[in-house]
């Protein structure tokens, strides 16, 4: 089960990284689960300052940019 | 009947029915009013659009995949030198940022990872407001005086004020125990010289495509006026050329774009819009099908426009409908506007600053609603605070500025912004 956090305050680039990964995740036929983390301070902690970005099991992969889903599939593979 | 979910649709349909019964046609300042609105989406489309805003766009999105990000970042890192810090915090919002859904979070981590609570202020004051759109616009359409001002006022008060804020709060800790920054890859950059180059040739397409026509016939200014569009090919072409030698697009692709736009360009020399056309969608037809940065850049451009155009033209229907076209009257009489905000007393410059600092500016929204509260009798002071109170703080980024940095914070912050604006509305006001 992997974990696939979207970092972001709810802007249009975080709502096309999410879908974006959803699409690359149900491509890779992983099993896994999305939370968007929106509260300013919650981002905050995962250093990230540049939204949005992406976690994968609490490991920021992507900082301030929108991967096309080809790119995310390869990131959360592994 | 399930009157749970059926209360929605009851009370949409009823309040759309009610709109209608008690709709105001065939009263002459509602009428008008609509159709003021239509003018004044008819003009920012005819005179806006393809000179201004879609360059502007271009640029906004080069910025974002070309101009290294991170370098900025560095400069207000945790170990950074305090008056670099300020300085740097003060005009980033230009490459940095567009709305003020990404200057919410780098502020708030400029306050916690970075160089404290003064540079992160001195971001989140300036940055809204010196954003390149935002500059473009103004100068565009409320006159390049006021564009200028309100870059300058924006960039010398964010100092003032993050300053300001430093000093009130000294005694506290800073920050700066929370994560390291995580920052984005480092990107392969370019020579500086070479983005230098690549940006002037697409700011001067910008500015001599949208080149007034100076009071005298004659003289240097009547010069540049009448070889603007030579000026603008040549910047153009220029820009061609680089796309060639340092982006790796091919050059027969380029050539025939040139070509293309060449022949539109001298098949309607009388309406240089349709070359103009031309060109930026050959531009577009090289990004966009070029694998790697220039996709990168043309999604980047692409992703402002998707994002600022529907607000933009929905914001002008609504500036229309209340305020009405420079000269004309809206739904709101002038009269009121000009009681409460023109001239240029200290009241209407507060007021305004108020105004400004609750009201929320969807991106750019700001201009046309500027413009037609000036149409109606605002005075430019009053102008200035409202463009420098206004897009920095509005109630809902309150609410989140203040889960930042707390109450006692936050009302201290947005005080100073208000006497600020006011403060320097007045001045300007009185200047010009």
């Amino acid at each position: 089960m992997k974990k696939l956090q979207i970092l972001g305050t709810g802007c249009a680039k975080c709502i096309k990284l999410a879908a974006n990964t959803e699409e690359a995740a149900k491509k890779a036929g992983i099993e896994y689960e999305i939370e968007k983390v929106t509260d300013i301070n919650q981002i905050m902690k995962y250093g990230v300052m540049m939204t949005p970005a992406l976690a994968v099991d609490g490991k920021v992969k992507v900082v301030g940019k929108v991967l096309p889903p080809a790119e995310i599939e390869a990131l959360i593979k592994d | 009947m399930n009157w749970k979910d059926e209360w929605k649709w009851l009370t949409g349909l009823a309040g759309a029915f009610l709109v209608l019964f008690y709709l105001p046609v065939g009263i002459p300042r509602f009428n008008n009013a609509v159709l003021e609105g239509l003018y004044l989406a008819k003009s920012y489309a005819q005179e806006h659009v393809i000179l201004c805003l879609l360059p502007a766009f271009f640029i906004a999105g080069a910025i974002g995949v070309f101009l290294s990000q991170n370098t900025v970042m560095k400069y207000l890192g945790a170990d950074a030198k305090k008056v670099l810090a300020y300085g740097v915090a003060s005009v980033s919002g230009t490459i940095l940022a567009v709305c003020s859904c990404t200057i919410l979070p780098l502020f708030a981590g400029i306050y916690r990872m970075g160089a404290g609570l003064g540079p992160a202020v001195a971001f989140l004051y300036s940055g809204p407001a010196i954003n390149v759109l935002a500059i473009i616009l103004t100068a565009r359409i409320l006159g390049i005086e006021l564009g200028i001002a309100r870059a300058v006022g924006a960039i010398v008060f964010s100092v003032v004020i993050g300053l300001i804020m430093h000093f009130v709060y000294r005694h506290e800790r800073q920050g700066q125990d929370g994560p390291q920054m995580m920052l984005g890859g480092d990107d392969g950059m370019r020579p500086l010289w070479q983005n230098i180059l690549y940006f002037a040739a697409m700011i001067a397409v910008l500015v001599f495509a949208n080149w007034g026509r100076p009071q005298a016939e004659t003289g240097f200014w009547h010069l540049v006026y009448a070889s603007k569009w030579i000026i603008t090919a040549a910047s153009a072409a220029g820009l061609g050329v680089m796309l060639v030698a340092w982006f790796a697009v091919p050059v027969l692709k380029v050539v025939a774009v040139a070509a293309i736009t060449t022949v539109f360009s001298l098949a309607f020399p009388h309406t240089p819009m349709v070359g103009f056309m031309v060109g930026v969608i050959g531009l577009s037809f090289l990004t966009s099908t070029q694998e790697g940065e220039m996709q990168e850049w043309f999604s980047g451009s692409w992703g402002f426009a998707k994002q600022i155009m529907p607000i933009l033209f929905a914001g002008v229907l609504v500036a229309g409908f209340l305020l009405g076209r420079p000269g004309h009257e809206g739904v709101i009489p002038s009269v009121w506007v000009s009681s409460l905000v023109g001239g240029n007393s200290l009241f209407a410059n507060f007021i305004a600053s108020v105004a400004g600092a609750f009201m929320y500016f969807a991106t750019l929204t700001e201009v046309p609603i500027l413009q037609g509260l000036m149409g109606s009798g605002m005075g430019k002071g009053p102008a200035l605070a409202l463009l420098l109170a206004g897009p920095a703080v509005s109630l809902p980024n309150m609410l989140v500025i203040r889960s930042v940095i707390g109450t006692g914070k936050t009302v201290v912050y947005v005080t100073l912004v208000i006497v600020m604006a006011t403060i320097s509305g007045f001045l300007y006001g009185t200047v010009f």
